[in-house]
């Protein structure tokens, strides 16, 4: 845990506590981050657009003078790209999260819903849904979360011992359950083909290729009250980090909190795996490197993970779709590509 | 610092006093606790029913031998165990029903920290202690950064402020933690092996403080350990403990007879009586 002593935007020597002030400020240059990673991403792809044309294609779209845009642009920006990066945004914003509510959850640094074979569960779950209902509007949502709470709880009493959690012990737990799980996936897309357009590629590895059957707005209105449900638990979590029994002496319901943070991490989980599949180490990734950022303080993690969850994968998507052209790399083959080395480094960093 | 100064009172029905004596923090009363018997076991420890009391400025030691019944007692304190009989009051209501925010206002635990998950700064971790006065999502107000401030004061660790907490000697750690609880401002601060990891040193500075803070703050400190001589030293009295019961509540020189802690301690001892008034114990060598 070393690897946090860094003082990182903390100006002069006495430590001041957290702002909701601060909170925004950072959000906002964050998310300007992004604003600027969204215009790179429109720009990127077969079709050649100038940044100019972009500019003026998202400014007009936004004051609602669509008749002035050239229909080729308005194909190009708001038909194909935009959804995608959108969807991406969703996607990185809920694992990103999902994986910082399970570190706090778990008491575990390595957590993630990959690694843990939770976003595997997820993604049987929406199968198993498919194959029952399949023209139900939402089916895979709920799939998904079921199959994503399902795991959770597996997960978290394979790996006890003991009555404790215990750290190696979760984390082969969450290996297990994700092998034997991809397995089930494997067996499951060989049955399903043709009625699945997307393949098993899409299960096993996640990519954002495919719209989702789901109006985008609801997807988020879930994210956001699910975010919102998250961020109420987020000083509480710093206590539970510090230690759960201090945590109860200190008053804090930690039970309740429990609860919260395995609902809306499962929700998190299943949401985004049913429309980009289980994209690997975004939540492992993005909460450390905001944390060594911005520091620990759940207050601000949660937030900056959420945005910067979309950065990356918006990122990770416009080089996958951009780097082999004219076909395309899963996105979830870019994130395994920069978070499997980031695992291994947290994971030497802990065992020494 | 003393515990009366209004805060965030909204939540907390007012103190009602004891009424025979307004000093009184709190009072045990017959309190008793088994550990729950799996379906064909008898209970694996039972710690007998306990009374006894302490007042603002005392301090009382919880003292026997290990699995003499000092950590449920001290957990039956804390309101994390709720007694099988028996009443447990801390400033006039009873433990178990307070709110836990309300019980964390009057009750601070101070126990053998875990270990951190991500590293925090020791300014971060004091102002943890403010959390049960906080609202909803607990931005610190500059009242609490004051409390807390006075809290590191009052522990002597002013310039370990901006320290991190993993980078800390164990007696300065001792401190922060100390420093934690008392940023709670509770009637009650309880101690669980404060000495464990302490050189002797630490020891004796760690007790002048408790002594200290114990009358500065209008505290009732109960210290829970095994150390005899720590004890009799520094305690206004002790609750001796052995195989879950109660054997003897008093002073230090009531309680310290020979043939009593050799047979609670199995060891053999000889007990002095010095000028002071205190006890003081020694190992017999009998070789």
């Amino acid at each position: 845990m070393g690897q946090y002593h860094g003082k990182m935007l903390q100006r002069g020597t006495r430590v001041r506590p957290l702002t909701p002030q601060r909170i925004v400020a950072i959000c906002g240059l964050l998310g300007a981050v992004l604003f600027v990673v969204v215009v790179f991403s429109l720009r990127m792809g077969a079709y050649p657009i100038s940044l100019r044309d972009i500019v003026m294609t998202l400014f007009r779209g936004a004051i609602g003078r669509r008749d002035e845009i050239p229909s080729d642009f308005w194909l190009v920006v708001f038909g194909l790209r935009l959804p995608r990066i959108a969807l991406g945004i969703l996607v990185g914003g809920a694992l990103a999260t999902a994986g910082a509510g399970f570190q706090a959850l778990l008491r575990n640094p390595l957590a993630d819903p990959y690694v843990l074979g939770l976003s595997s569960g997820a993604a049987l779950g929406a199968m198993l849904s498919l194959m029952v209902a399949p023209h139900t509007a939402g089916v895979i949502q709920a799939g998904a979360f079921v199959g994503a709470v399902a795991t959770t709880a597996t997960v978290y009493f394979l790996g006890r011992r003991g009555g404790q959690l215990d750290s190696p012990t979760l984390l082969l737990a969450g290996i297990i359950s994700a092998s034997f799980l991809s397995a089930a996936i494997m067996f499951l897309g060989t049955t399903l083909s043709g009625r699945d357009q997307r393949g098993m590629a899409f299960w096993l590895m996640g990519d954002l290729a495919t719209p989702p059957t789901v109006d985008l707005k609801w997807l988020y209105f879930v994210l956001l009250v699910t975010l919102g449900s998250i961020y109420t638990t987020s000083s509480d979590l710093n206590l539970i980090l510090t230690g759960e029994q201090e945590a109860r002496h200190l008053g804090v319901n930690v039970h309740r909190v429990k609860l919260v943070v395995y609902v809306a991490g499962s929700l998190l989980t299943g949401l985004a795996v049913s429309v980009g599949g289980a994209i690997g180490y975004v939540g492992l990734l993005v909460p450390h490197m905001m944390r060594l950022l911005f520091g620990t303080d759940y207050r601000l993690l949660i937030p900056t993970s959420a945005i910067g969850g979309g950065i990356i994968i918006v990122l990770a998507d416009t080089l996958a779709r951009t780097v082999v052209a004219p076909t395309e790399l899963p996105v979830g083959a870019m994130t395994a590509l920069a978070g499997a080395p980031v695992f291994i480094y947290l994971m030497r960093r802990r065992v020494r | 610092m003393s515990p009366g100064v209004p805060n965030g009172t909204a939540l907390e029905p007012r103190p009602v006093p004891f009424a025979a004596n307004p000093n009184l923090r709190l009072r045990v009363e017959q309190a008793s606790y088994a550990y729950a018997a799996t379906d064909r076991s008898a209970p694996k420890f039972t710690l007998g029913p306990a009374s006894f009391e302490a007042q603002q400025r005392e301090l009382l030691a919880i003292l026997g031998p290990n699995a003499s019944g000092k950590s449920t007692l001290l957990k039956l304190l804390a309101g994390v165990l709720k007694p099988l009989s028996g009443r447990i009051e801390v400033d006039g209501a009873e433990v178990g029903d307070l709110d836990m925010r309300v019980r964390a206002r009057r009750i601070a635990l101070v126990q053998q920290e875990s270990e951190l998950l991500f590293p925090l700064r020791v300014w971060e971790y004091v102002l943890q202690g403010r959390y049960p006065y906080g609202r909803r999502l607990r931005f610190e107000s500059a009242e609490d950064c004051l409390l807390a401030g006075n809290a590191l004061a009052q522990v002597g660790a002013d310039e370990l402020r901006d320290r991190w907490m993993d980078r800390l000697s164990g007696g300065e750690k001792q401190r922060v933690i100390l420093a934690r609880a008392l940023a709670q401002q509770p009637a009650l601060l309880l101690l669980d092996e404060p000495t464990q990891h302490l050189d002797i040193g630490g020891k004796v500075e760690l007790l002048r403080r408790l002594r200290r803070l114990a009358d500065e703050n209008r505290y009732a400190v109960i210290v829970v350990t095994h150390e005899l001589n720590l004890a009799a030293e520094f305690s206004d009295r002790i609750v001796l403990l052995h195989k879950g019961k109660s054997l003897k509540i008093g002073t230090p020189a009531e309680v310290y007879e020979r043939d009593l802690l050799e047979e609670v301690f199995e060891a053999p001892l000889e007990v002095e009586m010095r000028v002071s008034g205190r006890p003081r114990v020694i190992l017999r060598g009998n070789h």
